[in-house]
């Protein structure tokens, strides 16, 4: 296959790791807007979904964000942030950066908002029962019971978060913003294949890497006593 | 956006309700035929799984890693083979449903209560009817959950495949975005918003239709 040949020979060539276009520069493009957007709507998700689910009120709210979030097509979120960065923020025709990242930011919201209500709801209401008993606040049930018991979920909502806005990001491209998606829209204007294959390759592995690395990173920080629990069961 | 040009111009959506239709047609097609063959597909999976529990983690860690693999690079990555096709299209948005189908499919038929499955054994029913008459029935309300989602899902990645030749409502979005015409792109995204509601409503309906017995609970 000769495509593959030339996917090598685009990934040897020294001019792909120089100047604007750099395979570097596009990935630490791609990586900076995705964890901004993730850091956003941690700030903004978590401690909504960890009060809904702490207090148990307004479930239906943190249930219908996330099906709306679903719903609402990646390419839809940027188009639409075209207008909003023109007119809200006064962006030069809308593109760039800005709308990149305002279109990443309700696709990172829905799931981690879903999975810390959830999590946080579904800790047994006997060990709560239990920690009050022993003299707990309401702010140290959060802390020392249900936040650590609901860890694995929350985390798991951060990583599908993470997952989505990488892949998103890639359609940065077409609002004129960098990124790996730069190789993929360019080579398919162009018809260069080569540079299309090998955007696509990055873009692909950059997003597999974040979801083994969020993985590994979740195994990592759950409680001991919780990972032997869910092993017996 | 162009300088003094209002959000939407109503004028214009007034004059263009016929490529409206043609690319709501072109949309559901897209996602009848996506979501028909993963379902075909998924579920011949899962009854491999079902009976050879051995093949679950590597099917899994398939549709897992193509479900994780993002939708332009997934299309751009079959391109230079298939080229700006219908086929590309499909490839790649029939990937996307497996991991989703496939797990309810799953799910579904291993929540089918033991006895009940016993009571079929005693009465006599083949392992044949046991899946058609027993457990795919009892499974249908997780499964069709399944594929509301696969359903919803689908119709937002249309709308990527316009950036290879086809996309349904998502055509409207790119020639928006590459015309700085903010009518047009608010057109595209909101027609396939919309659409995912209304797809998800009739799947809702659909349900309760074939599954009467879960309304008495």
């Amino acid at each position: 296959m000769t495509l593959l040949g030339d996917v090598a020979r685009w990934f040897a060539d020294p001019a792909h790791y120089q100047g604007s276009d750099a395979v570097q520069t596009r990935l630490l493009e791609h990586a900076a807007v995705s964890g901004l957007a993730v850091l956003t709507g941690l700030l903004v998700a978590l401690p909504i979904g960890l009060y809904l689910g702490h207090t148990g009120r307004f479930g239906f709210i943190a249930v219908n964000v996330a099906n709306i979030g679903r719903a609402i097509p990646s390419l839809a979120a940027i188009a639409l942030a075209i207008p909003i960065a023109g007119t809200l923020l006064g962006v030069q025709n809308g593109l760039g950066f800005w709308p990149t990242f305002l279109a990443l930011i309700p696709l990172a919201i829905p799931p981690i908002l879903t999975n810390a209500y959830v999590a946080v709801r579904g800790v047994d209401r006997d060990v709560i029962e239990a920690g009050r008993g022993m003299g707990l606040g309401e702010a140290a049930v959060l802390r020392v019971i249900e936040l650590p018991l609901a860890l694995p979920l929350i985390l798991a909502g951060i990583r599908t978060a993470a997952v989505n806005v990488v892949a998103t990001a890639t359609l940065g491209a077409l609002v004129a913003f960098g990124g790996l998606g730069r190789y993929i829209v360019d080579g398919l204007a162009l018809q260069e294949y080569d540079r299309l294959f090998a955007g696509a390759l990055l873009v692909a592995l950059l997003a597999i890497a974040v979801e083994v690395a969020f993985g590994t990173f979740e195994r990592a920080a759950v409680s001991p006593g919780i990972r032997v629990q869910q092993g017996a069961l | 956006m162009t300088e003094g040009e209002p959000l939407i111009r109503w004028d214009w959506i007034a004059s263009h309700l016929d490529e409206f239709a043609f690319r709501l047609g072109e949309h559901v097609e897209l996602t009848v035929i996506a979501v028909s063959v993963g379902f075909i597909i998924a579920f011949g999976l899962s009854l491999l799984i079902l009976r050879a529990p051995r093949t679950e983690a590597p099917i899994t860690w398939v549709t897992g890693t193509l479900y994780t693999i993002p939708s332009l690079a997934l299309f751009a990555l079959l391109i230079p083979y298939t080229g700006l096709t219908v086929l590309t299209a499909e490839i790649g948005l029939v990937s996307y449903t497996l991991l989703i189908l496939l797990r309810n499919i799953v799910r579904g038929i291993r929540g089918v209560p033991a006895e009940v499955r016993e009571a079929a054994v005693g009465m006599g029913y083949s392992p044949r009817e046991i899946l058609w008459r027993i457990e795919l029935p009892l499974a249908l309300a997780v499964i069709i959950a399944g594929v509301r989602l696969a359903t919803i899902s689908t119709i937002g990645l249309v709308t990527v495949t316009s950036l290879i030749g086809q996309g349904g409502f998502g055509f409207l979005i790119l020639i928006g975005i590459q015309r700085f015409f903010t009518t047009e792109l608010i057109v595209g995204a909101v027609l396939s918003v919309a659409l995912a509601i209304v797809a998800d409503a009739l799947l809702v309906l659909l349900q309760r239709r074939l599954t009467p017995w879960t309304r008495a609970t």
